[in-house]
């Protein structure tokens, strides 16, 4: 009598043991193809224009000068510095949405010390203090949520995010204080131009990207090869593993979000002292939220990070050059990049999970 | 006193908006989707009412105001639930991340809003739709007795709509069976499907509609709190974080909510009317490091609701997390 009837479902779902790269590759590039295929439709229908003209116009944004390829590097740096920062916490699951106020602190260090003794000290001494009280102050922003969801299991991603509301009311705090009458800040130190870095072949952030070159082959070593980056990896997939393994868990959380504020501090550092010479609550721009979906698409792999940063930075070049081209407006860009993500985001699913219909259960030999 | 009565009459609509996006994102939250695009529904919920209303007034000669109103309800609650669609077919059938999918559908939904406001801007710094006079109508005769009528009854309905819905909420959550099952899905969602209930469909009708509510509070701020002004704005993002806050600082309980929101639009413009308040003036920066209360505020709530483990007060035990029922 208790007979139950398996009503086999038409679309199971089960998960994958492995995937080959050519695969993962190959779903991630149909996941792209399938968003330009929407994009066109979207700016077809919206606009009328024809969307292969669109997307001419829209590599002409980054490659059409040589200048405008430097601005693409320039920005990519900052975003893929912060992806980079973000790393290890990701890989530790820690959530740090926090960056954007993390680099804006380190951004605020810097502009006070350039405020404050720019012209007064030699200036291999301002730098070093610039770069330290950046590195401080990212640290600082990092290690406070850190040491709560240590010690008290806090939620660190809505602690991260409220911090960076307090970094920002804090840099506007600053520059209403030290623009004093003027209407805004302007550029800092314009006179002495004591703080900004030197011209290496003809521009200021040269330094950057250097700085970020080197950053993502270190942060590619540190994750993959070191013990604390294996230590964070542990942390990150159990912690009651880590603990039985005799890893200080708590140790490990706070230095790693010590490691990753220092990081995104020291953007903060490169930003002010290399791209902008100022400082304003627009400073760190939405990089540190955009360098989250970075930082998480690239599966913490740095290399993938340059790629992925690459990416967005073309598509926010691309949407400015359409927008002047064809008098639409910037936000096009967000619109085209928020669909590529989603399909990129979607397409996660086919590279972890794979889909058996029914019938054809019998081929499946796990 | 005079002050006080401004004060609290700023403060209340200021409250309104978040309290829409802090209520739709508990239904979210509790069963168990933390969704970070509430700025971006909001967005495209301020955006879809506008337009539609604006539309509206724009197509018929002699436009019916309580029409438009409707329409304009209608339209900001489906693109919102739209939003909040695409969101709950990322996350829950395809697993994707939810704080990356949350950040993503902030950045397209406020693409999507200004992107489309800026044609019907056509040029203009700001558009103002008129529906918002119908938003702003106060009840009759209260809200002319004197003081305490104009500060209790001098809102548009939408203010009152959200204390109902607050306590609507809070019943449904508590005291009915799908509200108690949804709670479960939040703490446990393996124990909830074993119970025989239906994981998927409760999580996508609760991130859906809660996105519907909280796209509400967006179109409470341009049709209302704004007057009915649209203008290419970052405004929104702000208050859809606020709302996040809020969320925390309610300890996921829609009562909360309400005396909540009306806490933090004090504490929002407490550095325009304190001062003024207490006869001093203080500077321009001071009013900024006051602009940081609200965010100290929900930390320091963050914090204390860890510290006590109390039950009660923490949040739904599998948030953030995506659910596979053949994952141990």
């Amino acid at each position: 009598m208790n007979k139950t009837a398996v009503h086999e479902p038409l679309v199971r779902v089960i998960k994958r043991d492995t995937i080959s790269l050519k695969k993962k590759l190959l779903i991630r590039a149909c996941a792209i193809i399938f968003a330009l295929i929407i994009d066109a439709v979207f700016i077809y229908f919206v606009t009328g224009l024809n969307p292969l003209g669109v997307y001419q116009a829209m590599i002409r944004g980054t490659f059409s000068t040589k200048m405008r390829f430097s601005w693409a590097m320039r920005d990519l740096a900052s975003l893929l510095l912060i992806g980079i920062a973000l790393a290890p916490a990701f890989r530790m699951h820690f959530w740090n949405i926090g960056a954007e106020g993390q680099v804006l602190m380190g951004a605020l260090a810097t502009a006070a010390v350039m405020i404050y003794y720019g012209g007064r000290v030699p200036s291999w001494m301002l730098y070093s203090a610039m770069l330290a009280a950046s590195i401080f102050a990212g640290a600082l922003w990092g290690f406070i949520p850190a040491w709560f969801k240590a010690h008290f299991n806090t939620n660190e991603t809505l602690f991260t995010l409220m911090m960076n509301y307090v970094a920002i009311q804090l840099v506007s705090c600053s520059v209403t204080i030290w623009r004093g009458q003027a209407s805004s800040l302007g550029k800092l130190n314009v006179k002495t131009k004591a703080g900004w870095f030197p011209s290496i072949w003809g521009q200021r952030y040269t330094i950057n990207l250097i700085v970020v070159a080197i950053l993502t082959v270190a942060m590619y070593c540190y994750l993959r090869y070191s013990k604390h980056g294996y230590e964070i990896s542990v942390v990150g997939e159990s912690e009651n593993t880590a603990r039985y393994a005799g890893i200080n868990v708590k140790h490990v959380i706070i230095r790693t979000m010590i490691l990753s504020g220092a990081l995104a501090g020291l953007t903060g550092f490169l930003i002010v002292g290399g791209r902008d010479q100022a400082i304003s609550t627009g400073t760190a721009g939405g990089n540190g939220f955009t360098a989250i979906i970075v930082a998480w698409l690239a599966k913490f792999n740095t290399f993938i990070m340059a790629l992925i940063s690459f990416l967005l930075i073309f598509l926010e070049k691309g949407a400015a050059e359409i927008a002047s081209t064809y008098n639409l407006n910037d936000f096009a860009s967000d619109i085209i990049a928020g669909i590529i993500l989603f399909c990129i985001l979607g397409s996660e699913f086919f590279i972890h999970y794979q889909a058996v219909f029914r019938g054809h259960a019998d081929k499946e030999v796990c | 006193m005079d002050t006080l009565i401004a004060w609290i009459m700023r403060a209340i609509p200021f409250g309104t908006i978040i309290m829409y996006g802090a209520l739709g994102e508990i239904i979210t939250e509790k069963s168990g989707n933390l969704n970070l695009g509430v700025p971006g529904i909001m967005y495209l919920g301020g955006f879809a009412g506008f337009a539609s209303a604006y539309a509206y007034e724009n197509a018929s000669a002699d436009p019916n105001m309580a029409l438009c109103v409707v329409i304009a309800l209608l339209c900001a609650f489906a693109a919102s639930m739209l939003g909040g669609l695409l969101y709950s077919f990322l996350t829950i059938t395809l697993r994707a991340n939810q704080n990356v999918t949350g950040l993503t559908l902030t950045t397209f939904g406020m693409g999507v809003a200004n992107f489309f406001g800026v044609f019907i801007l056509n040029g203009r710094t700001a558009t103002q739709s008129m529906v918002y006079k119908a938003f702003q109508t106060k009840a009759p005769f209260l809200s002319n007795m004197g003081v305490l009528g104009q500060t209790l009854f001098g809102y548009g309905f939408m203010a009152y709509a959200a204390i109902a819905l607050g306590i609507a909420l809070h019943f449904f959550l508590n005291r009915t069976r799908a509200g108690l099952n949804l709670r479960a899905i939040g703490e446990n969602p393996a124990t909830a499907d074993a119970a025989g209930i239906s994981v998927i469909r409760y999580k996508y009708l609760a991130t859906c509609l809660g996105a519907g509510v909280s796209g509400l509070g967006g179109l409470y701020y341009v049709l209302d709190y704004n007057q009915g002004i649209w203008a290419t704005t970052g405004q929104i993002e702000a208050l859809g974080w606020l709302a996040v806050a809020l969320v925390i600082f309610t300890v996921w309980k829609p009562l909360n909510a309400i005396w909540g929101s009306y806490l933090f639009g004090m504490l929002y413009w407490l550095y325009q009317f304190l001062p003024s308040l207490l006869h001093i003036s203080v500077p321009g920066y001071i009013t900024e490091l006051i602009q940081m209360v609200p965010y100290i505020v929900t930390i320091v709530v963050l914090v204390f609701s860890s510290l006590h483990h109390k039950s009660e007060n923490q949040p739904p035990a599998s948030l953030g997390v995506a659910y596979f029922r053949e994952e141990r």
